[in-house]
């Protein structure tokens, strides 16, 4: 999910999903719906327009679930921390998340996919006890 | 009897953050209305405030992570223009090569996301898997995949090395080989044929009055690009011509399979300006002034206004920077992305069109919305539309307490 990014991770991963990194070989798959996942990536700054959609989004889907959040944006609002129409970072707006961090402007793609094998090993964890 | 269907801001067909609200009879699309802004993060803002000028090199490039070459390049043609700072001509082909190899990705990249908006999933991987070649050579000349930070007031930060030539060549003729099989799964496939042909036409006269720019322009007819009308960096030496669909086809429908046939013509174009650029690169430095304080003590010293143009993968991007003596930050900063005139075209395109045409037909302008909502836009609609939003956070939250 796009809260305002530039883009840059955007396409890293698309990337990660393509032939070329194939995150599909691992079991990780891109689905149509929040409703449909366990792993929601989140990239952007997130911006006020976003911020109450960044909540449905987080809402809608089913429990348990992690947050990947890819780039520095997510992190600490990245190059346009200070800037007038942030709501973010994301920690500011679902402070009761998991969150599974992927740094970079923007995260190689083999660095995302480590983001989803972490989240992955949460969620087993969860899902042990 | 109307409906109205609204999609976006976030919607699976949509890459980016917008709305699009269409108004249809039937299958029918009677009326397309776009709702900007969920994107807006301030950008000219900080330039102006937080950032001294050589920053705002870096976060022009944060603009947007797929044209993150024009961007700063805009920024810094302006400000060259007003400071009086020398560009070693070594600087400006590598320049050109940059940009270009920009527009291969851009573009690959765009041929991936309009064959999955028509259903074509294996189109897509193959696309991205051949782009995967232009960013190792970004990786190899940049340091990195996606952004670049090569650009700088006065030239350029890092050289292309001798041994990086073979490479470059070698991609080069990669793409080459390729280019036929990706131009005859896209021109002949019948299935692409049939969703794209006569689909979302924008006519020369509408082109011309919505005064769009890029491919989106050149596919409907009109000869426009800045390379071939107001040649920057080295690009007066390369004659580059605007591309327009009749060299291939021979006529000149202004379709979304025009705009396919446009951006494919233009990667074969940028393989030629490369392989030019390389033969043709002159030795020396890359750069003119090397101590960054120095260039940001002559910026602070500047005054005056300029703009920079940049022929964007997208189209015509413009910079316009105002410089005060002694003001530490970019005085003024304006920026106008090409996708901010080209999502007007959205409407002619789509009136009358069915609803499974919307995600390629606004795909076929290859829309870039992290450019274009820096810009606020402001729409007499707008106020009313937060209000709908409001109410309907109201009555979720209404309907949890009910539930409670």
């Amino acid at each position: 999910m796009n809260s305002g990014s530039c883009n840059g991770c955007d396409i890293e991963i698309i990337a990660a999903l393509t032939p070329r990194y194939d995150a599909e070989r691992f079991g990780i798959k891109l689905v149509g719906s929040p409703r449909h996942a366990d792993v929601i990536a989140f990239t952007g700054p997130v911006t006020d327009d976003m911020a109450d959609k960044v909540k449905r989004i987080y809402e809608q889907t089913p429990d348990p679930k992690v947050i990947l959040v890819v780039g520095a944006c997510g992190i600490s609002g990245g190059v346009f921390h200070e800037s007038y129409h942030l709501s973010g970072p994301i920690e500011k707006i679902l402070p009761e998340a998991k969150c599974i961090y992927v740094p970079g402007c923007p995260p190689r793609p083999e660095a995302i996919i480590y983001g989803v094998v972490k989240a992955w090993e949460f969620l087993e964890g969860v899902e042990k006890k | 009897m109307k409906y109205e269907i609204p999609i976006g801001p976030l919607h699976p067909a949509l890459k980016e953050p917008i709305m699009i609200k269409c108004t249809i009879e039937g299958e029918r699309i009677v009326d397309v209305d776009v709702i900007a802004s969920q994107n807006h993060r301030g950008v000219e803002w900080i330039g102006m405030n937080r950032n001294n000028p050589v920053q705002s090199i870096y976060l022009a490039e944060r603009i947007c992570g797929i044209c993150n070459f024009c961007h700063p390049s805009c920024l810094v043609i302006a400000v060259e223009e007003i400071t009086g700072i020398e560009v070693p001509e070594r600087a400006q082909y590598i320049r050109v090569i940059q940009g270009e190899l920009e527009r291969i990705h851009s573009h690959l990249l765009w041929a991936g996301v309009a064959a999955h908006e028509l259903g074509f999933d294996s189109l897509l991987h193959y696309v991205w898997m051949v782009r995967e070649k232009v960013m190792d050579i970004l990786e190899l000349v940049n340091g990195n995949r996606v952004t670049k930070s090569i650009i700088m007031y006065g030239g350029v930060r890092r050289d292309i090395k001798d041994e990086h030539i073979p490479k470059l060549r070698k991609m080069v003729e990669y793409y080459r080989e390729g280019f036929n099989k990706i131009a005859k799964l896209f021109l002949e496939d019948k299935t692409i044929k049939m969703r794209t042909r006569n689909i979302g036409i924008l006519t020369k006269e509408d082109a011309m009055k919505l005064a769009t720019a890029g491919p989106t322009t050149r596919a409907s007819g009109v000869k426009k690009d800045v390379r071939q009308d107001m040649p920057y960096y080295a690009y007066p030496d390369f004659e580059v011509r605007a591309v327009t669909p009749d060299i291939l086809t021979g006529e000149t429908v202004g379709d979304t399979y025009d705009r396919i046939v446009v951006r494919l013509l233009e990667v074969k174009q940028s393989l030629e300006i490369i392989e030019k650029a390389l033969d043709e690169m002159p030795s020396g430095d890359i750069l003119s002034e090397p101590k960054i304080i120095k260039i940001i003590n002559q910026v602070k010293k500047s005054e005056g206004e300029a703009i920079g143009r940049h022929e964007a993968p997208r189209g015509e991007d413009i910079h316009y920077v105002k410089l005060k003596e002694g003001f530490e930050y970019l005085y003024a900063w304006k920026v106008r992305a090409p996708t901010y005139i080209n999502i007007l075209s959205w409407r002619p395109m789509l009136l009358d069109m069915q609803i499974a045409d919307i995600p390629i037909v606004a795909a076929s302008i290859d829309p870039c919305l992290s450019c274009t909502n820096r810009v606020t836009i402001v729409k007499n609609g707008k106020e009313k539309i937060i209000t709908g939003d409001e109410l309907h956070k109201l009555s979720i939250q209404k309907t949890r307490r009910l539930l409670r």
